[in-house]
């Protein structure tokens, strides 16, 4: 296998350019040296990861036992569950959403019914992390080299992460389970849920093992792992919306979850087979690359690169544009899927209308277009949550550059640190406002019929109408890195409670105050509504005015990475 | 003009560390100034505060008759920094990176920079990701030296190079001082130092200790005496400068700063000398000397 190896760290410079890989120590793949310091590792990992791993356990916790607190107190009735299950239980958006209302009525699966994403998703990224974080987050800058040529053998970094982040999804089970009895949910369907719940983010956790073997950055396998968490959500929730497609379920690890009903009379326990299988055989493929490459080096190796810079790479702008470019591509890529998948969606929502029942009710809400539109309006503000996170991650990345210190070499070149910020800022709003432009087109394109045109114009504009909202938690984050550069990350926790006010305001019954603290509240529908442009200019001139403050902020504070 | 970096007083705290406790730095247009200080005695932090980067809560500073954290952008045309810890971008090349720091700098010129990657024998195609420590450091150098500046920023920049390299870059500092740059030099290498630099200033926990040619601090180092005497070497321990005296009868060894050498041996041979080895003053001692001493930074 060719591929470069990372020179050590430390130690005399070489001659000439670096030296051709060591061949790698002859210990041999299986040995149970291999797993030598495993213990001690995992040790490390706990302690490294003792408030990450607790704070997504801890939000995972409370949703659950608000949730199960609140439909206990507000749809305590079988009578009023069946209702919500009859309206908002029956719109294609929300079963494209959260899976299929088949539980709705019982207090259970009333509960766990927006847990299914939420829950998959929580569990799903915190195992990702954990494992990529002690792999090949230790490899890519050469610490794991530290601990390799100590006592540890071949295996030991990899085993630890995943028992890490098995052990994370294990500790889940009762505090789910004890959440949901908290809200007088039976005790064995709540276990059984849990432990369905768990299973998903053994999965994930497979999967990252998996996906930490091929690629020399962690960012990558990061990437690559979350992007397996949203095919595996769009399977589902294309498959549970459109009958004809409705096998796709089955693929994915969401599907396995809402099909295994732990609140139906009898649950499909036989589900909890396919994650374990999964897992085993995720694992089985990742130990076995783990074995057979050098490290530091990635499934791909790293090719040469140009000896000189592009005209294109002369300021700040293009370095911007080169850091950001390969994230962008891939969420332009995701966008696009994702848009052409909810916009075909739209078409099959026929079969909601073919009961009765839902019939009688889309008259009242006023017809068959009426309920596309409502769909559509809900994917666009689905749309805008996702945004933000896109934008709340490519301007992180600009402190990101500061804590590597690589923002200095620039800032000591006439650059100054407005145009430095402004590269980085305008890099990911015009990334930003793309991919909504992405997101309009190709769900008009996916929505088809006669009209293309007409629907494409329709959804461009739904879909950017959703940029200010996002823009605000761009503003958000920029604020904090130029007042409180520590503390940047809490753009993330902001961005998750204005998720968590959109998707659980109706089922806790918040109060339109607590509601209109998330600039998601303020966006108008544009589908099918009279729409007035007065929110989208405040909610934009609020995102402007906490970038002018946070770039005011920058420019008066240290750079560096304390 | 004749001072390219001017720094008095200079006060920085980070939380409760004092990195910087009053520094003082001067540094003469035109030359090659080398900037010393055991780990953490706040090297680094002076050459933030003279880049802009860091704002000093005390003191002042001036760079090329501007203000430091005022003009950062203006005088950055004038300069070139390598930074301690040289980190690059991973996806990008080296050899994109010495064009990109070059641009933003207003341009290099392409045969200083095709000659320097030959003289560092750097392979420009490789990612930055695969390149050695030493080989990181050769990027920020050529991107430094292939730009036309007046002033050079180097903090550390052999670590990491073999000692070949090591002295290609030290012909490479001989001849941007005949061309008139000015070098701001910090390093933990005194032979480096006595090789290149006209002036140095030794700083520890902030505060600088010593600074000026080296052979005036020469002259600060201590001389070491081992005599033999007609009769007992009364008195000495009275004679100001000396240190570490041990006197066994007749014999008596001790250290005297040079400048009170002279005294000494008068002293000394108003007993009678029967034989008398003396070690001269060497600076890696001077350095060792204030590299002991260390303590950690004042926590307040
Ligand atoms: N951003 C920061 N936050 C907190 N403390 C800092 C920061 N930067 C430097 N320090 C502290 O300030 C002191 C001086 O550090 P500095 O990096 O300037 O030392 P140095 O002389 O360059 O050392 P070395 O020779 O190891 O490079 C150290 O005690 C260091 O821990
Ligand atoms: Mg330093």
């Amino acid at each position: 296998m060719t591929s470069t190896r990372r020179a050590p760290a430390r130690g005399g410079g070489t001659r000439t350019a670096d030296r051709a890989p060591a061949p790698a120590a002859p210990e041999s793949g299986g040995g149970q040296h291999s797993f030598v310091g495993t213990g001690t590792l995992v040790r490390l990992a706990l302690r490294r990861d003792r408030l990450m791993v607790p704070i997504w356990l801890g939000v995972l916790f409370l949703l659950t036992i608000m949730s199960s607190l609140s439909v206990k107190d507000l749809f305590g009735s079988a009578a009023s569950r069946d209702q919500l299950a009859g309206s908002a239980g029956a719109t294609p958006a929300t079963v494209a959403m959260y899976g299929p209302s088949w539980d709705v009525g019982t207090l259970g699966g009333l509960s766990t019914w927006k847990m299914n994403t939420m829950g998959t998703v929580l569990l799903g990224l915190v195992s990702i992390f954990v494992v990529t974080r002690h792999t090949r987050g230790d490899e890519e800058p050469g610490r794991l080299e530290l601990i390799r040529a100590g006592v540890a053998g071949r295996y030991s970094a990899l085993t630890a992460g995943v028992l890490v982040a098995l052990l994370t999804n294990v500790v889940s089970i009762p505090l789910v389970a004890l959440g949901l009895m908290a809200g007088s949910v039976g005790a064995g369907p709540s276990f059984g849920y849990a432990l369905a719940l768990a299973l998903v983010g053994f999965v994930f956790t497979g999967l990252a093992a998996l996906t930490a073997q091929l690629t020399e950055s962690s960012r990558a396998a990061n990437g690559i792992a979350a992007a397996v968490l949203a095919v595996a959500f769009l399977l589902r929730a294309l498959g549970d919306t459109t009958s004809q497609i409705s096998w796709l379920d089955w693929l994915s690890p969401l599907g396995w979850l809402v099909r295994f009903r732990a609140f139906a009379p009898q649950p499909h326990w036989w589900l909890l087979v396919p994650p374990v299988v999964a897992l085993l055989a995720l694992l089985v493929a990742g130990y076995l690359l783990a074995g057979r490459r050098d490290l530091g080096a990635g499934l791909l190796p790293a090719r040469l690169g140009r000896p000189a810079a592009s005209r294109l790479l002369s300021g700040p702008f293009g370095l911007a544009w080169r850091l950001h470019r390969g994230t962008l591509l891939g969420w332009s890529i995701g966008f696009a899927v994702l848009g052409a998948a909810l916009g075909s969606v739209s078409n099959g929502l026929d079969d909601f209308a073919a009961s009765k029942g839902v019939r009688d009710m889309l008259q009242a809400l006023g017809g068959q277009q009426a309920l596309v539109d409502s769909y559509l309006s809900f994917t666009m503000a689905l749309a805008a949550l996702v945004v933000a996170v896109y934008l709340v991650q490519s301007l992180l990345r600009m402190r990101g550059e500061e804590t590597a210190y690589r923002a200095e070499p620039v800032l000591a070149t006439p650059v100054g640190r407005l145009r430095w910020a402004a590269s980085h800022v305008t890099v990911a709003v015009l990334g930003a406002a793309w991919l909504l432009v992405l997101m309009g087109l190709f769900a008009g394109l996916g929505r088809g019929g006669d009209d293309v045109g007409h629907q494409i114009g329709r959804l461009l504009g739904a879909a950017l109408a959703q940029l200010p909202a996002a823009l605000v938690l761009a503003g958000i984050t920029i604020a904090l890195i130029g007042l409180l550069p520590r503390w940047s990350v809490a753009a993330w926790g902001l961005l998750g409670l204005f998720v968590a006010i959109g998707q659980f305001g109706d089922l806790l019954k918040l109060d339109q105050r607590v509601r209109d603290v998330s600039p998601f509240t303020h966006t108008p529908t544009v589908l099918g509504g009279t729409v007035s442009a007065t929110p989208l200019i405040v909610l934009s001139l609020v995102a402007i005015a906490l970038a002018a403050i946070g770039l005011l902020g920058l420019r008066r504070r240290d750079i560096g990475a304390a | 003009m004749d001072n390219a970096i001017s720094a008095t007083g200079l006060v920085k705290q980070f939380g409760r560390t004092r990195a910087l406790d009053g520094l003082d730095l001067h540094v003469a247009t035109g030359e090659v100034h080398g900037f010393l200080g055991p780990n953490g005695a706040g090297k680094s932090t002076t050459i933030r505060v003279l880049l802009g980067l860091l704002r000093a809560d005390e003191g002042t500073a001036t760079l090329l008759s501007g203000d430091p954290w005022r003009d950062a952008t203006t005088l950055h045309r004038r300069l070139a920094y390598v930074p301690g810890d040289v980190n690059l971008w991973p996806t990008l090349s080296g050899g994109e990176v010495i064009d990109l720091l070059g641009r933003l700098r207003g341009g290099l010129d392409p045969v200083r920079r095709k000659d320097l990657l030959d003289r560092f024998d750097l392979d420009p195609r490789k990612k930055a990701r695969t390149y050695s420590k030493g080989n990181r450091q050769k990027v920020a150098l050529v991107a430094a030296l292939a730009s036309d500046c007046e002033l050079l920023i180097l903090d550390e920049p052999t670590s990491g190079l073999d000692p070949l390299m090591e002295q290609v870059f030290a012909d490479c500092i001989q001849a941007e001082r005949k061309s008139g740059r000015t070098v701001l030099l910090s390093s933990h290498i005194l032979s480096e130092v006595e090789a290149l630099c006209d002036r140095v200033s030794i700083i520890r926990a902030g505060r600088t200790v010593e600074t000026g040619t080296l052979a005036e601090l020469r002259h600060l180092t201590r001389t070491s005496v081992t005599a033999e005497l007609a009769g007992p070497g009364d008195g000495v321990a009275a004679i100001p400068g000396v240190y570490d005296l041990v006197a066994e009868g007749n014999r008596l060894t001790c250290e005297v700063d040079t400048v009170k050498l002279d005294e000494l041996l008068r002293h000394l041979t108003s007993v009678g000398v029967r034989s008398l080895t003396s070690q001269p003053p060497t600076l890696e001692e001077l350095f060792l000397r204030h590299y002991e001493q260390d303590e950690p930074a004042v926590t307040a």
